[in-house]
């Protein structure tokens, strides 16, 4: 897709530094549709689901690669296929079920059968009846299979891609985000403990962008730092892989009692003393070989890991037009943990998800933006902290460099 | 009167006594009055807003988990004192109750619920949320106070934020 030549004058990206995006990177449907094009069917590993979803011959989700929905299933042989949920005869979205166990899927309009890898089986009346209708001689099965995806895995994490000659999954993370990676999946089984769903009405870039955004966090999260769990001093980390495209907010619990007053001052929720009558929802209980209490990975392009203490969690990003984008949440913990473990990840799970004390908080916030572009449009965002690490890591968390380094991909990767 | 006739009359009090109660825990909550919706609860009650979807397949995750008042009560302050979300009016509709008593004194009940949601800057009302209640009722001095409240919800995919409970 070339760029139209009578619209080219409107993605003139402002500036070489990256430190202003203009609007139409997040409100403007032909940008949409081309990362539709490029990102998400490009060269990219997508999240589609967790293996612990599909543990047995026959088991399937549907899932998203962008917009596009796909179903992942688990063949007879136990391995994972992805394909687009549309029928190759007349595009109907055949498989309608959240989840479940089928022997193949058969598409409810004029029964065309799938097999558990998406390969076309059984056409009814292929021959017609009694020698007249019917497909003529030449067609093949197995020129109308659907779009088929390439699948990889890791630690119980099953990702795919339009790209049939991606690299591997540890090449595409690199090794810092791989390493956080692996800190979270450390090779325990996950049990899933549910999903949260959620809409959102923002651009779904907006997300990546909260979780690259370690100066929201003490500003916005009242709670986090009312309760002395997140402080301006607290030792951190904005990890940027070398592209940009993948990040990991890493922070550590510190003791509040130890802030400097005059970053106190500056965080307007700070309140000493202040305490939780059931404090154990902040409890942390050390599980992961890994000096942070925290993390928060951004997998480019629609995945997030969120290690916030002991509640775990999985976000599928489902972008819907450039204004609005879907949230797919599986929370998990691990095989062997006790009950009260259990109980206790449920407990903190307060923190997140659209009714989360901090959840809630980031997406009225990315309503806000996407509210604010809507009704005040053609403006630009200013992006200009820390410009003394203009691109990627940085160890203050009044960064936003990490958000430049992103946008350095995106560029690249949209050829804008 | 016969003992049969009291039971009915019996069963028909608890099944008003709790209508009026729903009614004011709805009221409560559409005022945003979050500290006397704490009190609708027993000491050691628990409070969890679960997709239907999670209930069905015995996955305890809930939008909103409380084991205790104490945490009712912190999710209370937390929504009041520190988050940030948009200014809003909500209606919390209750219908469709029943009620069954248990031997051990306890009560049973379910109920439909729907929470219809206006943002003052999006004029149009929508259904934020529609589902059931499964509670269980115990007395404590003689009110009643929800040991259980499960808000199993329909719609399982949430317009951007639960602010408030349901
Ligand atoms: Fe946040």
């Amino acid at each position: 897709m070339d760029l139209p030549n009578d619209l080219s004058r409107q993605y003139v990206w402002p500036g070489e530094d990256f430190t202003r995006i203009p609007d139409w990177v997040y409100t403007d449907q032909w940008v949409y549709e081309r990362e539709v094009q490029r990102i998400f069917h490009g060269r990219t590993w997508n999240y589609v689901g967790l293996e612990a979803e599909i543990p047995n011959a026959g088991d399937f989700i549907r899932s998203n690669v962008g917009p596009t929905p796909v179903v992942v299933s688990r063949a007879e042989d136990g391995s994972i296929a992805v394909f687009e949920n549309r029928c190759t005869h007349r595009a109907a979205e055949f498989c309608r079920e959240l989840t479940g166990n089928v022997k193949a899927f058969v598409c409810p309009y004029h029964q065309w059968t799938y097999d558990l890898r998406g390969n076309l089986q059984a056409v009814p009346f292929r021959r017609g009846v009694q020698g007249q209708g019917g497909m003529g001689a030449d067609f093949k099965l197995s020129e109308h299979n659907p779009r088929q995806l390439a699948v990889t895995t890791h630690r119980g994490v099953i990702f795919a891609s339009y790209a049939h000659d991606m690299e591997s999954l540890a090449d595409y993370l690199g090794p810092d985000i791989l390493r956080e990676f692996e800190a979270t999946f450390d090779g325990r089984t996950l049990v899933i403990l549910g999903h949260y769903r959620h809409s959102l009405p923002g651009n779904w870039k907006l997300y990546h962008e909260n979780l690259k955004d370690p100066y929201h966090a003490t500003l916005l999260h009242t709670f986090l730092v009312t309760f002395g769990l997140l402080v301006a001093g607290n030792k951190s980390l904005m990890l940027a892989d070398p592209s940009g495209r993948h990040g990991v907010m890493c922070s550590a619990k510190s003791d509040a009692s130890k802030i400097a007053a005059e970053d106190k001052a500056e965080m307007r929720a700070f309140k000493e003393g202040m305490r939780l009558a059931d404090p154990r929802m902040m409890d942390f209980v050390p599980e992961f070989d890994s000096p942070w209490s925290v993390t928060m990975a951004t997998i480019w392009p629609n995945l997030i890991v969120q290690r916030e203490m002991n509640t775990l969690g999985i976000r599928q990003l489902i972008p819907t037009g450039p204004n609005e984008f879907i949230m797919k949440w599986t929370m998990f913990g691990f095989e062997g943990d006790t009950e009260d473990m259990t109980r206790h990840r449920l407990r903190q799970g307060n923190l997140m998800g659209p009714a989360g004390f901090l959840g809630l908080e980031d997406n009225e916030a990315i309503k806000f933006v996407q509210d604010g572009m809507l009704r005040v449009p053609g403006g630009e965002h200013l992006v200009k902290l820390d410009p003394g690490t203009p691109f990627g890591t940085s160890e203050t968390l009044i960064s936003e460099s990490a958000i430049r380094a992103m946008y350095r991909h995106w560029r690249e990767a949209m050829a804008l | 009167m016969n003992t049969a006739s009291d039971a009915r009359l019996e069963a028909l009090l608890l099944h008003a006594e709790i209508d009026a109660f729903n009614t004011d825990y709805a009221e409560k909550l559409d005022r945003q009055d979050l500290l006397a919706w704490v009190e609708c609860f027993a000491e050691d009650g628990f409070y969890v807003v679960i997709s239907r979807e999670n209930f069905e397949r015995n996955q305890p995750v809930g939008l909103i988990y409380c084991e205790g008042r104490g945490m009712i009560a912190d999710r209370a302050f937390a929504l009041l004192k520190t988050a940030m979300f948009g200014p809003r009016y909500l209606r919390h509709m209750i219908s469709n109750l029943s009620v069954a008593s248990q031997p051990d004194g306890s009560v049973q009940a379910r109920a439909n619920f729907m929470v219809i949601e206006v943002l003052t800057d999006r004029p149009e009302p929508r259904v934020l949320q529609v589902g059931e209640y499964r509670d269980v009722f115990v007395r404590v001095d003689r009110a009643l106070k929800l040991k259980e409240r499960r808000c199993i919800y329909d719609n399982l995919l949430i317009p951007t934020a639960l602010c408030i409970p349901v």
